[in-house]
């Protein structure tokens, strides 16, 4: 099957601030045609009547887990979870086992991509060797292996002298650096964030101060030495200030926030009896962090909404709060969670969160992508905003079920997901005969 | 499960007719033995068996020792009741070993209440001897318990609830029965 | 008035009349003390499992004279943290506990909210003994019985809470019985060990320890632990001394007849003078007796069934 017709949908793409209802014609992999009523014979049709298509979404920032922990995700499962989230394209993070800091690791992850995975995956390469944060890695080599850039997501660079090398030196192959900003002093043993609820329950906090610190330390090496500089999983107001005042000042800064930080808070650690699904780094945090956040969606302080996708198996997180992994799944609850939450309650516009899932990604991180434009590779989400149902993690494509959304009603979905003008994800189910 | 009907058994002048043959009978075996105590279970047998008390020593002039005896911890029931009574204070004022035991109690039914009651006064020595005195005997009993000294025996049936009513508890003075529809 | 709960984690979720039915009950167990036989048959077959995964010698033999005193069959499963691995081995032991038949299980852990995991795989009772320093209710009712028996009353109280709050699950249960019984609280330390967020309880906050004590009808002083010194939380227990150590002299701030209380174990000599421990207005001593009587009132309370 080499061509599709989506037919009547309501076809949004920021990258060109297109918004109207047409046909898209694909073949052979590239969007051929936009327009009304085209009148070509496809060997797929898809009734897109009611339903939005997008240029397929890109997710900056998930954790595939292979190699070293196939028992949470596996570049199979986790590239089939993404297609049932909509995404064609992921960027997956370095902190594997062994951690994907070399060429070889690198070329591994992209050779079990071309073997066995759905959607593009680009890799993140790390900063420092084995992520410890005493040498920089080979920054030139990794690039030509194909890493997309470079983080030590997981662990923050909590030596500045590095973080300054890293900036300098990832200048040159115009990569950004995605960066984790935590203090560990401050964070110290802390598994929730530092505020009222935190005081009663009486678990050790997690401050706020150990983010944004770390933020204002790297817009400050950023300013210095240059580089691109992306905060990933930004959570707290003073970060969020920081960063708008950074771009006020020209810097070469962005950031993302994750749908778990734009819709719960602090307080879902307590209505659900220390359920370790709350436990994350950073941690969700009070509900005036979560509501600067979302004015951040609004005035474009935040570039990206990614998931951190973070897979751990159920026996790991079915721990005492003080002792589970931090981490939650979401790749497939990103589309349903952010337009029930976001969208549909008028905070943006459909358009908006397309945006930040689509041609602000793709910029960043330099590839073509996030467009529907004629002759773009045929990555393309279709999404039906009006679709009513409830989150069931034992559903999910990806291995791992620690999700806060278990049980959520919502008012959105996925229909459908294309990837390289190949239907891979459709009504619920992922499609995989493969077909040359 | 709500109240019907309720008709009068007693009346005043009736009960305290019948609290009056009790102690009489009472006073007859008791009298003059310096081991006569009385024991009223929580919550009516108490105050029954503080009046039998006042007229007795109004009678005989010595008083006899008087105990309060909550059963609750007893009971064979607690762990299928979902509603647990709240456990007040048994107070004996007075080692059991030898004593002549009255224990009183306003209604007599399967004879569960007095089962737990023996149980507890067993925990704190060894009578010489319990009787047992009620003032209403409603039968239907489950237990092998008869009462020694009773004011009025009643057939009735499980449908039923047996009242007594206390000028001291209740305000007023009576006994009544009252249909159960449930 | 029925008891609604399958388990006591906290006293947050309990109302202000559900305490004081527990409470109320306590009272009549007291007096058992006072018997010969000191033993009723109210939870005669029943098995009550005392799993504490922190030492503590006083509220487990607490927990123990009081199940005891029910008639019901006592388990100890005693386990030392260092030959456990971390969470694997909590949910094991809870498997092997409800296959042992447990009715009321009684944990101590030192992770906030242990018990909500393990209840969601047995079907047993729970009642804290202290998770972290989040709650350990049976002190705080205890304390409220203490405070009742001792003065009559809560309401308009001045309660001061003196002490490391912030690392305190005895803190969090007094503040949350006693607010809700109408008592005013007050909280006192250095400013490093008291969790600014608590202003939103209606709780005072005050580092000064005569502004503190000054009019309080009862203080309840907290243990201060060594390990917090070293990680920096106050510079010294001479420090603390200085600033905090409640002495005979200056419970001379506080009214005449103001109660001293402590859960336990006593630093004499730091928080609490020997005179103060040992004086008149000490009532320690009647915490422990009255600790197995509010205990036997939850363990009784907990014991029903589902019928109406």
């Amino acid at each position: 099957m080499s061509t599709i017709l989506i037919k009547n949908g309501r076809v949004i793409d920021p990258s060109r601030d297109l918004d109207e209802t047409c046909d898209v014609y694909i073949s052979k992999g590239v969007i051929r045609q936009l327009g009304k009523n085209i009148k070509r014979k496809a060997s797929l049709e898809i009734d897109a009547a009611g339903k939005i298509v997008c240029p397929g979404l890109i997710d900056m920032h998930t954790h595939l887990r292979e190699p070293g922990r196939e028992d949470e995700e596996t570049i199979y499962t986790g590239t089939r979870s993404a297609a049932a989230g909509g995404f064609t394209t992921v960027c997956s993070m370095p902190n594997t086992r062994p951690v994907t800091d070399s060429r070889t690791n690198i070329r591994y992850i992209l050779s079990r991509v071309l073997e066995l995975g759905v959607v593009n995956v680009h890799p993140v390469a790390a900063i420092t060797v084995g992520q410890k944060g005493e040498e920089i890695t080979e920054f030139g080599d990794l690039v030509d292996a194909g890493a997309i850039a470079f983080s030590d997501d997981g662990y923050p660079v909590m030596n500045a002298e590095i973080m300054r090398r890293a900036l300098q030196y990832t200048a040159m192959f115009d990569v950004p650096i995605l960066d984790h900003c935590e203090d560990i002093d401050l964070s110290n043993v802390g598994v929730m964030h530092e505020g009222f609820v935190q005081s009663l329950l009486g678990l050790p906090g997690i401050t706020s101060a150990a983010e944004t610190t770390q933020v204002a330390r790297d817009i400050e090496l950023l300013e210095f030495y240059g580089g691109r500089l992306h905060i990933c999983h930004t959570s707290a107001v003073g970060s969020i200030h920081l960063i708008r005042r950074a771009k006020k000042r020209g810097l070469d800064i962005t950031c993302e926030a994750t749908p778990h930080h734009l819709t719960l808070t602090d307080s879902r650690v307590k209505e659900t009896s220390f359920d370790t699904n709350t436990k994350v780094k950073p941690p969700l945090r009070s509900e005036e962090d979560r509501q600067e956040l979302l004015l951040g969606l609004q005035d474009g302080a935040i570039d990206v909404i990614a998931t951190d996708h973070a897979p751990h198996t159920t026996k790991d997180k079915d721990k005492v709060y003080l002792d589970a992994p931090f981490g939650l799944i979401g790749m497939e609850t990103a589309v349903p969670v952010i337009l029930t939450d976001i969208v549909h309650k008028g905070i943006i516009t459909v358009n908006r969160m397309i945006e930040m899932m689509t041609v602000n990604p793709a910029r960043i991180l330099r590839i073509d992508r996030g467009t529907l434009e004629t002759g773009a590779v045929a990555d393309v989400t279709v999404i039906d905003p009006k679709k009513r149902h409830t989150i069931r993690a034992n559903r999910f494509y990806s291995l791992s079920r620690n999700t806060p959304f278990e049980g959520k009603r919502c008012k959105g979905a996925v229909a459908a997901t294309i990837v390289g003008g190949k239907l891979v994800f459709s009504e619920g189910k992922i499609i995989e005969d493969r077909e040359e | 499960m709500k109240n019907k009907e309720s008709t009068l058994v007693q009346d005043e002048k009736a009960l305290d007719d019948m609290i009056d043959r009790m102690e009489k009978a009472v006073s007859e075996d008791f009298k003059n033995d310096p081991d006569f105590v009385l024991i009223g279970i929580r919550t009516r047998g108490v105050t029954l068996a503080q009046r039998l008390q006042a007229m007795i020593k109004a009678r005989t002039r010595k008083e006899p020792p008087l105990g309060i005896l909550d059963i609750t911890l007893y009971r064979d029931d607690l762990s299928t009741l979902a509603k647990h009574p709240i456990v007040r204070p048994t107070t004996l004022p007075f080692d059991v070993d030898d004593k002549k035991i009255v224990l009183v109690d306003d209604v007599l039914y399967t004879g569960r209440t007095v089962r737990a009651a023996l149980d507890q006064i067993v925990d704190f020595g060894r009578p010489a001897l319990v009787k047992l005195a009620v003032l209403i005997d409603r039968g239907l009993r489950e237990y092998p318990i008869q009462p020694d000294y009773t004011g009025l025996a009643l057939e009735t049936n499980p449908r039923q609830l047996v009242q007594v009513r206390l000028r001291e508890i209740d305000g007023d003075e009576k006994v009544l029965l009252l249909e159960l529809k449930g | 008035m029925k008891f609604r709960h399958k388990h006591l984690l906290g006293l947050e979720d309990l109302t202000r009349e559900e305490i004081e039915l527990i409470l109320e009950n306590a009272t009549g167990f007291k007096e058992i003390f006072t018997r010969s036989i000191k033993k009723v048959p109210t939870l005669r077959g029943k098995t009550v499992v005392n799993l504490f995964y922190e030492n503590s010698t006083r509220t487990r033999t607490s927990f123990e004279i009081a199940a005891k005193r029910l008639s019901a069959d006592v388990i100890n499963f005693n386990v030392s943290t260092s030959s456990v691995q971390k969470g694997e081995s909590l949910l094991d032991t809870a498997r092997t506990i409800e296959a042992l038949g447990a009715d009321i299980i009684i944990m101590r852990h030192s992770c906030p909210g242990a018990h909500q995991l393990l209840a969601r795989h047995i079907n047993a009772s729970f009642i804290n003994a202290g998770d972290g320093p989040h709650e350990h209710p049976t002190q705080g009712l205890l304390d409220a019985f203490t405070i009742k028996e001792k003065l009559g009353g809560f309401e308009g109280l001045n309660v001061v809470i003196l002490g490391d709050i912030t690392h305190s699950r005895v803190a969090r249960s007094n503040i949350w019985a006693l607010t809700k019984l109408g008592a005013n609280i007050t909280i006192a330390g250095p400013s490093t060990l008291l969790p600014k967020p608590f202003e939103k309880l209606g709780v005072r906050i005050s580092t000064d320890l005569k502004e503190a004590i000054q009019n309080a009808d009862v203080i309840n002083l907290l243990r201060i632990q060594l390990e917090r010194q070293r990680k920096n939380l106050f510079p010294s227990i001479r420090e603390y001394r200085l600033l905090y150590g409640l002495t005979q002299e200056r419970l001379k701030w506080a009214k005449k007849n103001v109660l001293i209380m402590h859960p336990g174990p006593i630093n004499r000599g730091v928080e609490i003078s020997q005179e103060v421990a040992d004086g008149k207005h000490s009532v320690i001593t009647q915490q422990v007796t009255n600790g197995v009587a509010v205990r036997m009132a939850v363990l009784y309370l907990l014991s029903g069934g589902d019928e109406a």
